[in-house]
């Protein structure tokens, strides 16, 4: 697989920040994780390694080392549950319930019908607003289950 | 609370507070147009830096005019030289670099600037952590608008000044927050922090000298440019100068980011400020900032938050994210949570965190799930004893034995107590899943 030239023309650009061209690595997984498909397939390794000009074991190797990377493929959305200490002490247990029982999945599994993967996550940062969830890359924060209702309901 | 003048926060409020034409119409780069203008010397910069005594909000606390003077004088080291802010905010309860960034993204990039001409660098990188894509994409357009303005780039506001600010995704991997392991990240490598010394100030970014800060650490920069370093030594306590960004999270009524000055309690915070705890309650415990310091008990909240004081109770200062706890809470449950958090995140170069922090989990896991054997508490102070102190070559492996150490010892008999039982009396409704690393 060649990578598609929209995202080959990014990178030419981007590695112009840096002194060294590898440095431009993570950012263009975090591209291609958006691009194509929603995780990184071994096609788009190796795509990367050739880009970078790096082994695609190297490339593995960061792409494994990072919990943002999928190195499977997700779900059409990708739910992501913050279960640290202050989205539990504010009810994310019973947030998390909520999400598996609406959604059909189980923490860190994707729904038989291939819509939803719920995914716990460390701290988001939210922690003020907490409890938390990240739905395609959006944050909701205050939840509440009905607030989760009214997210969920919105997905097509 | 006396009443005391707020500075960090107060631009947030505005209506588009993220646009180059709110932040100037409110006095922004107005301390930028004073270095360049006026103009002041990188050493006269250096030198308000050092007196204001501002430390680091990052969570080590050290004094980031001396960090500064550590770069080498490009006349004798004229390798070209970096600053990479952390906005990698990982700590557990810590949200505070986050509001600056989508807020008043333009102080930050003030800041960056200022920062730049004092420690002579032409290239800046600002590191976020990627599931903050909201700061990304804010500071990203703010940065194209100060560039088109002339304030970014190429012979800043037209003087023989250049310097370029790169925005910088992580991928969520909290040990990239520790500086080293940020460099590595940074440099498109897994995020293993190196050894020390050698120190970044000699070789950091590609090898070459590189000054870490924290966002609200370079948010600072321009109030104490514009109002002078004696200013901000004039807010706090002895040790810790300025106003600070405090977080707080878990059981009071009204958890937020707040600005407030050293020299506040954390009782006046949590019942003045956060509205008091929830439900009636009592505090049971609290972190004062951050997972990785030592908890303290609720009696302890009249301690004045700030680095000595908080020394002086056996914790530390920390990212000054206070975590609140009221009193049904169970310590198993939390502490279960945290040394699950330090097993996933420790990066496994050394042998003492990576089967130290996966001992601790284990340990806390069995314990808060009625299973915990009779010497669990003895191994759990054995296990944190060595890891920490700086047995490891980051900070983690400290980080996950401080919180254990401090439980262990103020909840020695509420710990034992479930090891008793066979059950935890406090325990929270759960749900079982195992961790995917
Ligand atoms: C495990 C670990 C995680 C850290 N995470 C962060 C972080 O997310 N943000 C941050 O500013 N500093 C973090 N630090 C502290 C940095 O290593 C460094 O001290 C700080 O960025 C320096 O900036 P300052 O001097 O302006 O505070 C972390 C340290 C450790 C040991
Ligand atoms: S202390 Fe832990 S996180 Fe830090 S370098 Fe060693 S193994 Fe990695
Ligand atoms: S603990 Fe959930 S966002 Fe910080």
């Amino acid at each position: 697989m060649a990578l598609p030239a929209k995202l080959v023309q990014e990178f030419d650009e981007l590695v112009t920040h840096y002194p060294q061209r590898r440095a431009a690595l993570i950012p263009a997984l975090h591209r291609c994780q958006e691009e194509l498909g929603g995780w990184i397939s071994p096609e788009t390794m190796e795509a990367l390694a050739e880009y970078f000009a790096i082994e695609p074991v190297e490339v593995y190797g960061v792409a494994s080392f990072y919990p943002m990377f999928r190195l499977t493929p997700p779900g059409k959305h990708v739910i992501s549950v913050c279960h640290n200490i202050s989205c539990e002490l504010r009810g994310a247990t019973q947030i998390m319930e909520h999400v598996c029982k609406k959604t059909g999945t189980k923490p860190y599994g994707t729904s038989a019908d291939g819509k939803f993967t719920v995914w716990p996550v460390e701290c988001q940062g939210a922690c003020a607003n907490a409890p938390m969830i990240d739905v395609d890359g959006v944050y909701h924060e205050d939840l509440t289950t009905e607030k989760v209702d009214s997210i969920l309901g919105g997905l097509a | 609370m006396k009443p005391f003048e707020k500075y960090l926060l107060n631009r947030t409020t505005l209506p588009n507070s993220h646009t180059l034409a709110v932040y100037q119409a409110n006095g922004g780069y107005k301390a930028l147009e004073k270095v360049l203008k006026k103009p002041m010397t990188p050493a006269e910069i250096i030198a308000e830096m050092k007196a204001s005594n501002l430390r680091g909000r990052g969570g080590a606390g050290f004094p980031c005019g001396m960090k500064w003077s550590f770069m080498p004088d490009p006349a004798k080291d004229p390798r070209p030289r970096y600053l990479a802010v952390n906005a990698d905010e990982s700590e557990p309860g810590t949200c505070k670099d986050r509001v600056l960034m989508e807020k008043d993204p333009h102080g930050l990039i003030e800041g960056c600037l200022i920062a730049a001409y004092a420690m002579k660098l032409q290239a800046v990188y600002i590191y976020v952590r990627g599931e903050y894509r909201k700061s990304y994409d804010t500071l990203l357009a703010a940065i194209a608008e100060a560039r088109k303005a002339g304030l970014v780039g190429k012979r800043v506001m037209g003087t023989d000044f250049s310097c370029e600010v790169w925005m910088h995704k992580g991928a969520g991997a909290y040990i990239c927050g520790e500086e080293t392991g940020l460099m590595e990240s940074l440099e498109g490598k897994r995020g293993h922090p190196r050894p020390k010394p050698p120190f970044p100030a000699g070789f950091g970014l590609w090898g070459q000298p590189t000054t870490v800060n924290n966002v609200e650490t370079i948010f600072n920069v321009p109030f104490i440019v514009e109002r002078g370093g004696a200013w901000l030594a004039s807010i706090g306590t002895q040790n810790s100068k300025g106003n600070f960004l405090c977080g707080i999270s878990g059981h009071v009524n009204k958890p937020g980011v707040y600005e407030l000055p050293f020299g506040v309690t954390a009782r006046e915070i949590v019942d003045e400020v956060a509205g008091g705890i929830w439900k009636g309650r009592k505090c049971k415990a609290w972190f004062p900032g951050g997972s990785s310091c030592a908890l303290l008990r609720g009696e302890d909240l009249d301690v004045v938050l700030d680095h000595d004081s908080l020394r002086a109770k056996g914790s530390s200062l920390g990212t000054a994210a206070m975590i609140v706890m009221d009193d049904t809470t169970s310590i198993a449950r939390v502490m279960e949570i945290i040394a699950r958090f330090y097993d996933h995140e420790s990066c496994g170069q050394c042998s003492q965190c990576r089967e130290g922090t996966q001992w601790l989990a284990q340990i806390f896991h069995r314990i808060a799930t009625g299973h915990g054997k009779p010497d669990d508490v003895a191994t759990l102070e054995s296990l944190a004893k060595g890891m920490a102190p700086a047995k490891t070559i980051c900070a983690l492996a400290d980080a996950a034995a401080i919180p254990t150490l401090s439980a262990v010892r103020i909840f020695k008999s509420e710990l034992e107590e479930c090891i008793r039982q066979a059950k935890d009396p406090l325990a929270p409704p759960r749900i079982e899943y195992a961790g995917a690393h």
